[in-house]
């Protein structure tokens, strides 16, 4: 179950676990193909150009392996999609729920990476 | 040839600004759309248009998406959320700078930025947004699952917003500033019907609290002044459009008091070769079909306006 974005994607539990584990910086998207969410995938699409550093992934929220992400402590009091997910290292460093703007996203990337 | 010189520079990707791209790209334009946003504008954000003509039902994304790809394939140039540093519509030839770096010239403008959904603006808005606060009931509604939420607004998305998010929230109070609704009778009497609906008139938010996510609001009756709490886990606000012009505000472009955009029926401005198309224009109908009618329009007069310069 993914998103049908260009964007990669994570379909479960493992390959979440090998993508925070095989690169240094990820930025996931965890969201649906709504109003809110799309936005962003659009943002990070144009930001893999710019950010070669950071591996950019989305994630289907409605997938029961998504769960990985719904359930981190940081997104306890999430309550908007989508939720955007930065990992350094395999660790969480930042994390936020809802539409966000490039600058927004862009803040995050230089402050954490 | 200059990379940064264009026929027609169109600033906003929108329905309207999409269709004068194709309309110029196919009258022979060199033409160049910019956004700050995602390409699709406002568009983009409905969940489902259902009255597009000659299409039974389509997501306002597959829509969008379906513009811009013919928008490209007639050559239009497309860049999408850069920010717009600097812009000028007089003179013969009009320039736009982006991201404080690169200038693009042009002999006319298009300014199709659109509209954006109105905030309240007030403390913790911005600060609980995606952990109480919402803008989009079908994406957030499932969240709210036996929650009691308020709904801020009183047109048509917030009386119908409010009757859907009643399939997840235990209560739903409408909570509105005036003393009627601007809603069709027929949304308002299915709001009004619907048990799980109250309502509070006369009076508006004035501050969002809480520690993690929200858990209170305080709103001010504007009758007696009087300001009350409320413990709420959720709050949809559907209070509106504006124009988005705020980056004509120091040019001399003729905006009216709502900041909307003077035009001519031909969709000319007070400045020469600048013309204006969709929701940021001064009109009562802001629908997909009638920004892609100005879009039309606007483009036809671009091309007649480069052809007699």
């Amino acid at each position: 179950m993914t998103l049908p974005t260009s964007l990669k994607h994570i379909a479960g539990h493992e390959e979440h676990a090998k993508v925070i584990s095989d690169n240094e910086n990820v930025m996931v998207c965890c969201g649906r193909m709504g109003p809110m969410c799309i936005p962003v995938y659009e943002i990070m699409e144009e930001l893999q150009d710019e950010y070669v550093n950071i591996e950019f992934r989305d994630m289907l929220f409605d997938n029961p392996e998504a769960d990985v992400i719904r359930n981190i402590p940081e997104a306890a009091s999430f309550m908007g999609l989508p939720f955007n997910v930065y990992y350094k290292n395999g660790k969480v460093v930042a994390a936020t729920s809802s539409i966000q703007s490039r600058d927004q996203i862009t803040e995050i990337l230089d402050r954490v990476f | 040839m200059n990379d940064n010189i264009f026929d027609t520079i169109i600033v906003g990707g929108g329905p309207a600004g999409l269709t004068a791209g194709i309309y110029l790209a196919r009258g022979k334009a060199k033409v160049l759309i910019l956004d700050t946003g995602s390409i699709g504008g406002q568009m983009v954000l409905t969940h489902q248009i259902a009255n597009y003509p000659g299409v039974e039902a389509i997501s306002g994304y597959q829509l969008s998406t379906t513009m811009k790809k013919q928008a490209k394939s007639f050559g239009c140039i497309i860049k999408s959320n850069i920010k717009i540093t600097g812009i000028e519509l007089e003179g013969e030839t009009k320039s736009v700078t982006v991201n404080d770096k690169v200038t693009y010239h042009a002999m006319s403008l298009i300014l199709s930025t659109g509209g954006r959904s109105r905030m309240l603006n007030v403390t913790g808005e911005k600060r609980f947004k995606g952990q109480g606060i919402s803008y989009c009931a079908t994406c957030d509604g499932d969240f709210f699952q036996d929650k009691e939420i308020i709904v801020v607004g009183g047109g048509n998305s917030a009386m119908e917003e409010a009757v859907s998010l009643t399939k997840y929230a235990s209560k739903v109070t409408i909570l509105h500033e005036f003393d009627h609704f601007q809603a069709f009778e027929h949304a308002i009497t299915e709001a009004k019907e619907n048990p799980k609906i109250d309502f509070i008139m006369e009076s508006h938010i004035t501050e969002f609290t809480g520690e993690s996510k929200l858990e209170k609001v305080l709103y001010k009756n504007l009758k007696t002044g009087k300001i009350h709490e409320m413990n709420i886990d959720g709050v949809f606000i559907f209070i509106g459009y504006e124009a988005n012009t705020t980056m004509f505000k120091e040019t001399n472009l003729k905006l009216n008091k709502w900041n909307e955009v003077l035009a001519d029926e031909m969709m000319k401005t007070n400045i020469d070769g600048v013309f204006v198309a969709g929701d940021l224009r001064e009109k009562r109908i802001r629908q997909v079909t009638t920004a892609v009618a100005d879009g039309t329009i606007a483009a036809v007069s671009a091309l007649e306006f480069i052809h007699n310069n």
